[in-house]
Parts: C-alpha cells; sequence; structure tokens
C-alpha cells in the first residue's frame, strides 16, 4: 500500500503542476483586470493542438513548439483587445459570459480546424519509463515539472523583480493609483493576458504526449486551474501554484483509493469544502471587503 | 397591465397549434422552447433579480428528471407521486446548499456552483446502479394526470405550454412579492439592503429554493416527455446554455428570460444545418450580446425603439 501511495503522489504532483500553471495563468488575468477568464483551458488546447498539427506536418519539435506558443499568445492578445477591452467596467456576470463564450468560440475554431479526433504529441525523450524506488514515472512527467517548476521562477521573478512586473502587480492593487504614478494600464493588461496565454500553451505543449488532446481537452482543465487559483486565494500567483499541486495530488490519491470515476467530484468537493470554510483561499490575504 | 405581457404569451402559445395544424416540427420545438422557458425563468429569480450567478442550474434539472426517471421504473411509483418527490430533494439540496453558497459572491460564488453542477453530474455518470450510468435510463412511463394519460406530441405541447404559463405568472408575482422587492435590494447593494432591515440571507435562500424547484418541475415534465434521461442533458454545458439564455434575453425581466429561452431553442435548430459551426455561432453571439448589449438581446432592443420613440 504505502508503494502505491508514492506512486499516486508521483502522479499527483505531475498533474498538479499542470493545474498549477493554469492557476498562475487564471491569477495573472485576475490580478490584472479583476476578471476571471474562463477561456484560459482553450489556451492550453490551442498550444498542444497546434504543437501537434505542426509536428504532424514535419516541423521539428522545438520550433513547432515556440511557433504554438507564440500564436496562443497572439490569441490572448486578441482576446483581451477584442473582448475584454470594450467590456470594460461591465458586471462580474457579464465578464463570466464573455470568457465563456470566447472559450466555446476557441473550442468552436479548434473543432472546425482538427475535427473530434485526440491527437497526442510523442514524447520529448523517450518513453522508457524511468523508476523511482516502487514508483515509475514518463521521462515527459519530468519534462513537465522541470518546466513547470522553471516558468514559475521566472514568472515569480518577473512580478517581484522587474519594473515591469512591479507595475503589473501595482495595476492589481489599485489601478487608479497605478495610472496615476503613470503606469500604463493598457498595455499592462494585454502583458497579463498574453503571458497568461502562453503559459497556457507551454503546459499545454509538455502535457501533450502524457494526455492526448482534443478541441474539448481545455473545459476541464480550465476548470481545475480555476478551482486551484481559488484554492490558493483568487489573487495571489503562488497560492495558485500551491493550490494546483494540492489538487493534483488530491485528485490522484482520490482516484487511487477511492474510485477513479469519482476523481473530478472528490476534487470539487474539495474546492466547495474551502469555499465553504475558508473562503479567501488557503494561501490568501484576508482581505476586507468594500461596499 | 402588470400581467398583459403573460396573457400576449398564452395567447401566442394557444394560437401555435392553431396555425400550425399538421406541423409536427412546430409542435415538438415549442415543446422544448416550453421547457427551456420554465428553466430560463426560474434561473432568472436568481441571476437577474437577486443578482446571484449559477453556473450548476442543469443539476435541479436533472435531479428533477432522474427522481421521476428513477422512481417510475424501477419502483413503479406514479408518476405525480415522483414528481412530487422530485421536487422535494431538489427543493430539500438547495435549501441546504443555499446558504454557504450563496454567502459567496462574484467568482467564487461561479466557482461554487460550478463545482455543484459538476458533482451531481459525476454522480449521474458514476451511480450505474441507480442512474443507468452514461447509458442513461430508458423506458419512462407516460405521465398521467388524474386518469388522463399525456400522450403524443400534441398533448405534450400542451401540457408543457400550460406549466411555461404557470411559471411565467408564479415568477411575475414573486416579483412584486414582498420577497421580489426584496431581492431587488439585495441586487442594487446587498449591504444597503441590510441597512433597510432585509434578512438578505433568508431571502436569497428562498429564491435558490424557488428556482430550484422551477426546473426539478421541468426535469420532470422532460423525462416523461422523452421517455428517457440521460447525463449528458444535464451538463456543465446546459448549464452555461441556461445563463446564456437569461442573458440574452435580457436579465431582470421574465418576459426577457423567457424570450430568450425560445430564442436560443430556435436558434439551436436553425444551426443544426450548420453543424460544424454551431459552437463559433453560439460563442461568439454570446460575446458580441454581453460586449455591445450588457442589459440582453430584448431588453436592449426595446430600450433602442424607446429612444427611437422619444426621438420622433
Amino acid at each position: 500500500m504505502p508503494e502505491q501511495i508514492f506512486q499516486f503522489l508521483v502522479t499527483g504532483i505531475t498533474v498538479g503542476a499542470l493545474y498549477a500553471l493554469v492557476g498562475l495563468g487564471f491569477a495573472l488575468i485576475y490580478n490584472a483586470s479583476d476578471v476571471v477568464n474562463f477561456a484560459q483551458g482553450e489556451f492550453v488546447m490551442l498550444g498542444a493542438m497546434t504543437a501537434i498539427a505542426l509536428v504532424a506536418a514535419g516541423w521539428p519539435l522545438a520550433l513547432a513548439a515556440i511557433v504554438a506558443t507564440a500564436l496562443t499568445v497572439v490569441v490572448g492578445l486578441l482576446l483581451e483587445r477584442f473582448a475584454i477591452e470594450p467590456a470594460w467596467g461591465a458586471s462580474v456576470v457579464a465578464t463570466i459570459i464573455i470568457t465563456i463564450g470566447a472559450a466555446i468560440f476557441l473550442r468552436g475554431v479548434a473543432l472546425l480546424l482538427w475535427g473530434k479526433d485526440f491527437h497526442a504529441l510523442p514524447p520529448f525523450s523517450g518513453d522508457t519509463p524511468l523508476h523511482l524506488g516502487s514508483a515509475t514515472l514518463l521521462p515527459q512527467s519530468l519534462w513537465v515539472l522541470g518546466g513547470a517548476a522553471a516558468l514559475v521562477t521566472l514568472v515569480h521573478l518577473f512580478l517581484n523583480r522587474t519594473l515591469i512586473g512591479k507595475a503589473l502587480l501595482a495595476c492589481s492593487f489599485n489601478r487608479a493609483a497605478a495610472q496615476l504614478v503613470g503606469i500604463n494600464v493598457n498595455v499592462m493588461l494585454r502583458l497579463a493576458y498574453g503571458l497568461s496565454a502562453g503559459l497556457g500553451a507551454i503546459a499545454g505543449i509538455l502535457i501533450a504526449p502524457i494526455t492526448f488532446s482534443s478541441y474539448e481537452a481545455g473545459i476541464m482543465l480550465g476548470l481545475k486551474g480555476f478551482s486551484a487559483a481559488i484554492v490558493g486565494g483568487i489573487g495571489n500567483p503562488m497560492g495558485a501554484v500551491a493550490g494546483g499541486l494540492l489538487l493534483g495530488v488530491l485528485e490522484a490519491l482520490g482516484a487511487g483509493l477511492i474510485s477513479s470515476g469519482y476523481k473530478d467530484a472528490i476534487a470539487f468537493m474539495f474546492v466547495l469544502m474551502v469555499l465553504f470554510f475558508e473562503p479567501t483561499g488557503l494561501f490568501g490575504h484576508k482581505v476586507a471587503e468594500r461596499v | 397591465m402588470r400581467l398583459a405581457g403573460f396573457y400576449l404569451f398564452a395567447v401566442f402559445a394557444a394560437l401555435l397549434p392553431i396555425l400550425f395544424p399538421d406541423n409536427y416540427f412546430v409542435i415538438v420545438i415549442g415543446a422544448s422552447a416550453g421547457l427551456n422557458v420554465m428553466l430560463a425563468v426560474g434561473l432568472n429569480l436568481l441571476i437577474g433579480y437577486a443578482g446571484q450567478i449559477s453556473l450548476g442550474h442543469a443539476a435541479f434539472f436533472g435531479m428533477g428528471a432522474y427522481a421521476s426517471a428513477i422512481l417510475t421504473t424501477r419502483f413503479a411509483w406514479p408518476g405525480l407521486l415522483a414528481m412530487a418527490a422530485g421536487l422535494l430533494v431538489a427543493g430539500s439540496i438547495a435549501w441546504l446548499f443555499a446558504r454557504p453558497i450563496l454567502r459567496l459572491r462574484g467568482h467564487y460564488l461561479a466557482m461554487a456552483t460550478l463545482g455543484f453542477g459538476i458533482i451531481i453530474h459525476v454522480i449521474m455518470v458514476q451511480a450505474n446502479h441507480w442512474t443507468g450510468g452514461p447509458d442513461g435510463l430508458s423506458g419512462i412511463p407516460p405521465l398521467n394526470l388524474l386518469g388522463w394519460t399525456v400522450d403524443g406530441d400534441r398533448q405534450w405541447y400542451g401540457v408543457i405550454a400550460a406549466a411555461a404559463l404557470l411559471t411565467i405568472w408564479l415568477s411575475l408575482n414573486i416579483v412584486d412579492s414582498r420577497i421580489g422587492r426584496a431581492l431587488r435590494a439585495v441586487r442594487g447593494s446587498e449591504f444597503a439592503a441590510q441597512m433597510m432591515g432585509v434578512d438578505t440571507a433568508s431571502a436569497k435562500t428562498q429564491i435558490f429554493v424557488v428556482s430550484a424547484l422551477f426546473a426539478a418541475f421541468a426535469g420532470s415534465l422532460f423525462a416523461h416527455q422523452q421517455a428517457f434521461v440521460s447525463p449528458d442533458s444535464f451538463n456543465l454545458l446546459i448549464s452555461v446554455e441556461l445563463v446564456t439564455m437569461v442573458v440574452l434575453g435580457g436579465m431582470a425581466s421574465t418576459f426577457g428570460a423567457a424570450c430568450g429561452a425560445i430564442a436560443l431553442t430556435l436558434l439551436h435548430q436553425g444551426l443544426v444545418v450548420f453543424e460544424d459551426y454551431e459552437m463559433l455561432i453560439h460563442g461568439g453571439l454570446l460575446m458580441a450580446v454581453m460586449i455591445f448589449m450588457p442589459q440582453g438581446l430584448f431588453v436592449g432592443l426595446s430600450q433602442a425603439v424607446r429612444r427611437l420613440k422619444n426621438e420622433i
């Protein structure tokens, strides 16, 4: 039994790393614009599907990955420019519906481009499993974990050590004040959407060899990323990362020990419990609500 | 005057089968539009009037449907009794969840209702023994209303149209009742409403239960009408679609919600021809309406017409 649990942990952390990246993207956009972007999962799907299509067309993997990420970033920027900016100041309900509309729209585009079939990317460095004590690990999992760790570190350094990153954080604390000290808020918004789309795309490409991708693959991923951000305390980027890992591990343990069919129900049950008892998230700051 | 629109709808619903006596298509789509009207009008009480979003409303629709399906096929309960049990289950679950869920706001509320809907959907898929799993349950007997068995598309159209009119009438009355005014105060500012002595938690709970009951009622009729239920009819996309109907029609307007439900039902039928483009159009439309007419298509249009009149 303990060996099994170790295996579940290994699987859970791999999936959790993916949720962490999606959750991080959520947190970045939420910080910059107070919008929960329900199309976040679609960024993951677009990154994966574009890379898969390019590789299938004979492109080298690295180039395909870069181009797929760049294209997804462009989609993120377009989304910000044509769907979020025009609806400035809209209610929470309105922005939720706009991003859900965007998600359905992107899914529709993917359906037209790539049909309903499932596609996979070849593993980056073979598929001979590695043995970690009693647990086995796909080499691709190491790519996912390493990639996620590198990206999270980079985003953390960017937000805390660079002037632009600090400007982005400033927008999240108080947009009007940020504007008054000379920060171009619109540019920051676009930066957040672009960055977040890029993170999603890379996450999608890293995981594509393990979980197959299809036009619908973004739905659940987006929701899990949103859950990660909520569990971590919604405005807190590193909280979202921790929330994602926690969610991934819980889900893997639930699937292994209780029932794999109920794994999504277990994950969302946990999210509901967090919301009921610790609504600001496990790692969030307590904020007084303004009336 | 208050009920003028209600009579208009009643006349429209009654005329439809008379104007198209042999048109099977009109009757069948009319019935499914009627079910959507019930769902949208109920959800509108919550979203439009109380200002509380729900992304899991299909769960209550499903509870009504599955309660009828399971109790009539596995336990041979009479249809009306099964329907009552479904209402009781959906109402109780809504009541239990209302307080902790409706304490949350904005995005947290969206997440909680969404999670709730997904959990119920997973249970429908996984609890094979009761629900028949992903394949669903078939062979649901026709509904027997005190001796009269509802059978055939025309009779179903009549029953569903009557039920839809009933929900519209109830909704109009709820909105103008004490609780309706309390809810509008909550929507404006929950804090201010509390200051004025409104028990906001209880008002929100009551309306959540009412909208769950409307949905379960529609679900029960749906199960008998289709004689078959499966989890696909109650997934997240359906919940999103219900929100779309409310928003498309115009929030905080019973007729807006009803018109939104009818419009979306027709749109779906129309888009069947462009199968592969359906998602593209659906998503694009959702974005466009919310960006350019955040108060909804029908409310937005009627305001535009009024403005035009004033100018003339």
